[in-house]
């Protein structure tokens, strides 16, 4: 399991098959290689009842011809299949001068942001298997209200090769873990259920040295019991407009659905997007300055190269409140006349490139944190979340909170149950008037859905307070 | 692998899982199971007017869950050669040792299994499968081009996108099952974009879908509905928060019965996670809700002749007139509660069976979708749903909507960015209207709903 699968191609084969793909008039062709092992472990009424593995490889094939992508893989590394599916993917041009593939050679080497020396998935299983136990003793032994537990533990290394016409040939592998535990809290007859977890592109190191460290799978056990026991007094959620702070980093969120996806430049090459055409515009308070960071050690989000073989960087995309910068795939690189921004990625073999974003995030200010809570009057504080989504074309976005509290003349006053938060893009972060000085990176749970594609993501951002934004809740205020 | 002769794909498919249950039998496990899958998919988009993606694959995959000294582990390969099949069965039985026994996740007693012959479903279309690119590119072409002639204030396009997918799935168990199926799908949506006056662009997409090409809408149709759904939105507000009836459409509808269905499952039962839990038997919903789980309708989207524990598919009535009848289980959740599975069991190629809808349908009624509007006088016609705002544990339901003011019985002007929230428990019992239309496109059959009342929060 230790030793690194080694793809069956060197720069003859590559050429052959990049030959292939260019046959019919394609402008462009890549060669996407993917060795992914995966493995989950998960503990449930304080046993490890399944354990899972498998192993998933293949080959993509994309050619280019103006905005035109064709598109084919294969999961056999035969030559015959890779020619086949070099030759589907042609298709998508026909007839036209032929243009040769450049001479592709090894390249020099990616940067390392996720320097790992042994990925979870290849450390002994006995001792992951105890991780779980860990989780599961330390959230039951917090109080004996909390009556079920769930651990989980999910790990992959992906081994990518791109080779482009372009010349470019590059590899990466890409450890991913996650780690998770989920807890039920009873009281007569309320019941209530908590969460946490985290992880990124590490191994077993992520842990910490021992129970008292800030993610150990005692501190997630802990807090998802805090979470599930918290939420039992949870009252009624008010309705309405209302100032709204949003604790330092999974609220992130916010920023990804509500700024993240309109700045991905597939939108704004289609001219899609609310965000199309606004180049140099002010679309946030100048307070807000915002970062797409590929390049952030160890996290969810990082890439050393993206799945079209560019480097991961990091790109400003609001600054002072001014909207800067998109992020690009080649096709809108291409469309927009400049270089790439290390954004195209894809889910696996079976799926084409995209702008995604990799871990966005609002920058520190400089308001500190109590004396932000210390300012809303009457106001919702929010601090977990189950996820969002947003309407691209009229930017609408929710997200969903799982952890929030009422504030009442700046001092927080009672848990509230779960709701939706509802704002829209270009409007919301003109509408920030605080932000923290405690910027804070979201603990690696973070995946993205877009084209029924899912990626890994990280999302970051300090505290920050919204002047007005619509909260879903039941009690009219 | 071609589809030329697809009967015999499927008895290939049967065997290669049969072969790798023994494989794994021979590797010292006590129960196996094996889930094979093969398919094709050809998807093209073609966007103002020029072919934008062309994708065409075929795939395949196979799970193994095998049970060792009583302990579980479930793997997956691409890998179907001899030699690779038989190292892969050996370390999934090694793999086992790190679970630990747990005496509810058994196979299923022989006589519990589905046998031969399986119904026929009438999933398979040979037209489907013959859709070729060109095909493909034309429905696509004509459906866009019909959104974009329709009105001069459509300006953009998010394209047209026509899919079609085949394949075939087989299972064999230790237990003594073997058996395939295969089944066609295709679809085609449009989506067109105006712009309001003030810029903002605004959405509304149409799709059609079905397993046989010929009760596909019409490409034409499918883009004029496509356009009609996009302008009805141009100068879409926020309103105030109120309390109000709320209509719900049945794209929309279909998210509370997803929700819903997740809180009747025997995992959700004997894991806490309903808010229905003790409430087998009782009423929990107005009398105007009755929901169906129909696997073997011909023709269904989410049909299947057997589920994912090799036992018949049967019909089971969720909930009949408000009262909760039946909790959908697997073999695993109803062992877990004592009692025998629904054969509601599902299973993908890397996972655990689990309990899961097949067609899900909520029986009609007999208003009209007029009589439904008209009624709510003062309220919400809820055409999309957004987010992911539901604890299953408490009820708690909360979701961005947009949609339209109704107003003295009639639909008004658009509405979006507001939210609507209620818990489950009342939601339910609140549901004063259920529609007389039938929507086919999806396994989740749901007609135009209403509730007496919500809260929406907008501004």
């Amino acid at each position: 399991m230790a030793e690194r699968f080694v793809f069956p191609i060197d720069a003859a084969l590559a050429q052959r098959l990049l030959g292939f793909a260019l046959e019919r008039g394609g402008e462009y062709a890549d060669l996407y290689f993917e060795y992914r092992q995966g493995a989950d472990f998960v503990l449930e009424e304080e046993r490890v009842k399944t354990v899972g593995r498998g192993v998933t490889m293949g080959l993509g094939v994309r050619v280019l011809r103006g905005d035109a992508t064709g598109y084919a893989y294969t999961e056999e590394l035969s030559f015959e299949r890779m020619a086949q599916a070099a030759r589907t993917a042609a298709q998508i041009a026909s007839g036209g001068p032929t243009v040769a593939p450049v001479d592709v050679a090894v390249a020099t080497g990616a940067p390392s942001f996720y320097p790992v020396e042994l990925p979870t998935l290849e450390a002994a299983p006995e001792g992951k298997l105890e991780l779980l136990r860990r989780a599961d003793r330390a959230a039951r032994a917090s109080d004996p209200r909390i009556v079920k537990v769930e651990a989980s533990l999910t790990e992959e290394v992906k081994d990518v090769l791109v080779i482009t016409s372009d010349g470019i040939f590059v590899e990466d592998r890409q450890p991913l873990m996650r780690f998770g535990v989920r807890a039920v809290a009873e009281d007569g007859t309320k019941r209530q259920s908590g969460s946490s977890g985290g992880g990124g592109r590490f191994g077993l190191e992520y842990f910490g040295a021992g129970p008292d460290d800030a993610r150990s799978p005692e501190a997630h056990g802990r807090e998802a019991a805090r979470v599930a026991l918290a939420m039992l007094d949870a009252r009624d959620a008010p309705a309405g407009e209302m100032e709204v702070v949003l604790a330092p980093g999974d609220s992130g969120i916010l920023l990804h659905e509500a700024i993240g996806h309109g700045l991905e430049a597939d939108f704004a090459r289609k001219r899609t997007s609310n965000y199309s055409d606004r180049i140099g515009e002010r679309v946030a308070s100048d307070l807000c300055t915002v970062v797409d960071d590929g390049t952030i050690g160890h996290s969810r989000g990082s890439i050393n190269v993206d799945d079209e073989g560019q480097v991961g960087q990091k790109n400003v995309l609001i600054e002072g409140g001014r909207l800067v910068d998109y992020m690009h795939d080649r096709l809108s690189a291409r469309h927009f006349r400049r270089g790439p921004s290390g954004n195209g990625r894809r889910q696996s073999f079976r799926h084409m490139p995209l702008p995604r974003m990799t871990n966005t995030c609002l920058l520190a200010g400089p308001h500190g944190p109590d004396e932000i809570l210390a300012s809303v009057k009457r106001g919702v504080l929010a601090k977990r979340f189950s996820g969002g989504q947003v309407n691209i074309s009229n930017g609408d976005f929710v997200f969903s909170l799982t952890e929030g509290y009422l504030i009442e003349d700046g001092r927080i006053t009672a848990p509230l149950k779960g709701v939706n938060l509802i704002g829209n893009g270009p409007d919301v972060l003109t509408k920030v008037t605080m932000l923290g000085a405690d910027f804070a990176l979201s603990d690696g749970i973070w995946t993205c859905g877009k084209d029924g594609q899912s990626v890994p993501v990280g999302v970051g951002t300090p505290t920050v307070k919204i002047a007005a934004i619509t909260v879903g809740g039941t009690r009219a205020s | 692998m071609s589809h030329g002769s697809q009967r015999d794909v499927v008895a290939d498919l049967v065997d290669i899982a049969a072969r790798t249950v023994e494989l794994a039998r021979k590797a010292g496990a006590e129960v196996a199971e094996a889930l094979v899958r093969d398919g094709s998919e050809l998807t093209v988009k073609v966007r103002l007017g020029e072919t934008e993606l062309v994708k065409e694959a075929a795939s395949r995959a196979l799970g193994l869950r095998v049970f060792a000294h009583g302990r579980a582990a479930v793997t997956y390969t691409s890998d179907f050669g001899a030699a690779a099949l038989a190292s892969f069965a050996r370390s999934t039985v090694e793999l086992a040792r790190l679970a630990e026994p747990d005496e509810c996740n058994l196979p299923p007693a022989a006589d519990e299994l589905a046998q031969a012959p399986l119904p026929d479903l009438d999933l398979w279309d040979e037209r489907t499968l013959a859709v070729d690119a060109a095909w493909a590119i034309r429905e696509a072409t004509r459906g866009e081009a019909a959104a974009r002639a329709a009105d001069a204030r459509v300006t953009n396009s998010d394209g047209g996108t026509f899919s079609r997918t085949a394949g075939a799935s087989a299972f064999a168990t230790s237990a003594g099952f073997a058996g395939g199926y295969r089944g066609t799908y295709s679809a085609l949506s449009v989506e067109p974009l105006a712009e309001d006056e003030g810029g903002k662009k605004r959405t509304g997409s149409y799709w059609t879908a079905a397993r046989h090409l010929a009760e596909l809408e019409d490409a034409e149709q499918v883009g004029l509905e496509a356009t009609r759904r996009t302008l009805a939105k141009l100068g879409a507000r926020k309103i105030d928060t109120c309390e109000a009836p709320v209509v719900f459409d049945p794209d929309a509808a279909r998210g509370l019965l997803r929700e819903f269905f997740g809180v009747t499952t025997g995992a959700a039962f004997y894991r806490k996670s309903s808010y229905l839990v003790g409430q087998e038997g009782q009423v929990v919903a107005s009398p105007l809700l009755t929901i169906v789980d129909e696997p073997l309708l011909p023709r269904g989207p989410g049909s299947r002749p057997y589920d994912g524990d090799g036992l018949p598919s049967r019909r089971n009535v969720v909930v009949d007139a408000g009262r909760l009848t039946t909790v959908l289980c697997d073999l695993y959740s109803a062992r877990k509660l004592g009692r025998r599975s629904t054969g509601s069991a599902a299973r993908g190629v890397g996972g655990s069976p689990g309990p899961s809808a097949s067609n899900l349908v909520l029986q009609p009624g007999t208003a009209t979708r007029e009589e439904i509007v008209r009624g709510a006088g003062r309220g919400l016609y809820v055409t999309e749903l957004m987010g992911f705002g539901f604890n299953a544990v408490t009820g708690d339901f909360s979701r961005g909507a947009s949609g339209f003011w109704i107003e003295g019985g009639e639909l008004t002007y658009p509405v979006t960015e507001v939210t609507i929230s209620a818990n489950f428990a009342d939601l339910w019992r609140n549901l004063d209207a259920v529609g007389c239309d039938v929507d086919r496109r999806s396994s989740l059959v749901c007609p135009t709903l209403r509730v007496a009342r919500m809260m929406i929060a907008g501004r």
